[in-house]
């Protein structure tokens, strides 16, 4: 597979994951409105990964279109961030098992700046039409990015509950972002090409992005860490198996069903 | 080479007959007045039809897709359907006609797209959250506040008219 199939798929997978993460709210949001716009912006993602993947796919050129790409992978071909994975519960040991709010939208919030500045670095990338989808996509990302700031600045600036569970999302949520701004063979050949950024080189107008909102929320931008996650080479943490099984079983138990 | 002389009649048609298919979601505005349809271009087998989708993941791109072949094949025209993604589409190409249709439907039509904030989100300071609010297509009050930035579809966000207290569709600018 080559460099540039390889980081079509790490965009495509990381918004199919995180869209599918966020569906898992239909029907369960907080409020109405916001369990509307949680599926709204997850229909968005799961869009995105449609035209990432189908071009993908067409590059390939094996005949796998999006759902074969989508339904017909397993845990270790897929290259979405860690970060993208990771239940919408948090990730501490011993928490009962229930869906944060919190831990929600500060995922959202460092994700869809990662992903903002990755549309506006492929704008005049040499893959037109990876051009196209990041111009198109950068419109619905802004969207996405200023409900995840309110809410976060909502939260932190909020109750003594809503701003310990928005710190807790943070401190758990940082050392992920680590892997968004990784640089590997990939990204190497990727950005030689004129491809793509230079993952590197997203860092700091992602954190110019990303720090006011957590100042305004009265949050407190954790100390750096060491660990980088790798779920983009493949190797994912414990918890994609779950979001694959719930994703791809209906299309596995029923392989080229239409309706 | 020059066009064969029925070339410039049958595009023509083809706009009007698309002028009648209805978007699936909103039937009060055409897919012509959305500006989804880019270009209709003459060719040697008929109609080629490039049409823009709204928002990626739209569950009614299939429907329309589908709807504009129907329509033109009842009108005798063969026709060839691409999806053309860039320029990626906006709200600026909604009609005046579509914008108007769409108060009457009682959906605040978008405003204009702030080209100068870019792809620059900037946060609303609480207090002084809203700039401006688009104004109630019930009653026209302009004192109007917004519920959620995403509402019914992907393209609206609800609005509520704090003079006639009517929930409203605001088709957000994109």
């Amino acid at each position: 597979m080559t460099p540039h199939i390889e980081y079509l798929l790490r965009l495509g997978d990381s918004s199919l994951v995180l869209g599918q993460r966020l569906s898992e709210w239909t029907g369960h949001g907080p409020v109405l409105e916001e369990d509307i716009a949680l599926t709204n912006i997850a229909l968005d993602l799961i869009g995105q990964a449609r035209l990432l993947l189908t071009h993908a796919g067409r590059l390939e050129g094996a005949g796998r279109d999006e759902d074969a790409l989508a339904y017909f992978r397993d845990a270790r071909a897929f290259r979405n961030v860690t970060l993208a994975e990771l239940p919408n519960s948090g990730i501490e040991r011993g928490r009962t098992q229930s869906a944060c709010y919190a831990f929600t939208v500060v995922r959202n919030l460092l994700f869809c700046a990662w992903q903002a500045e990755t549309w506006a670095a492929l704008a005049d990338s040499a893959d037109g039409e990876l051009a196209a989808i990041a111009a198109k996509s950068a419109k619905e990302t802004a969207y996405h990015l200023r409900h995840a700031g309110d809410w976060v600045v909502r939260l932190g600036d909020g109750t003594d509950t809503s701003r310990a569970r928005a710190q807790r999302a943070l401190d758990a949520l940082l050392p992920y972002c680590n892997e968004l701004f990784a640089g590997d063979a990939v990204d190497a050949a990727v950005h030689a090409a004129g491809i793509g950024p230079r993952a590197a080189d997203l860092e700091a107008p992602w954190r110019a992005r990303v720090v006011p909102v957590i100042e305004e929320a009265t949050l407190a931008m954790p100390a750096a860490s060491r660990f980088v996650s790798t779920g983009k080479s493949g190797l994912h943490s414990e918890h994609l198996e779950y979001v694959l099984a719930e994703m791809q079983s209906l299309a596995r138990a029923h392989p080229g069903a239409r309706w | 080479m020059a066009a064969p002389p029925y070339a410039q009649e049958l595009v023509e048609r083809a706009w009007a007959v698309l002028g009648t298919v209805a978007d699936p979601e909103i039937p009060v505005i055409s897919v012509v007045d959305l500006g989804i349809v880019r270009s209709i271009e003459a060719d040697a087998a008929g109609v080629a039809v490039a049409v823009t989708p709204t928002y990626a993941a739209c569950p009614a791109t299939e429907v329309i897709a589908r709807d504009i072949s129907e329509a033109l094949a009842m009108a005798g025209i063969a026709a060839r359907l691409t999806t053309r993604l860039s320029p990626p589409w906006t709200t600026d190409w909604i009609t005046p006609a579509g914008r108007a249709r769409l108060r009457e439907f009682g959906i605040a039509p978008p405003g204009a797209v702030d080209r100068s904030a870019g792809q620059v989100v900037h946060l609303v300071p609480r207090g002084a959250r809203m700039q401006q609010t688009p104004p109630c297509p019930q009653c026209g009050s302009a004192s109007t506040e917004l519920l959620s930035q995403f509402a019914s579809t992907a393209c609206k966000a609800l609005y509520r008219c704090l003079d006639c207290r009517e929930p409203f569709d605001y088709f957000k600018p994109l």
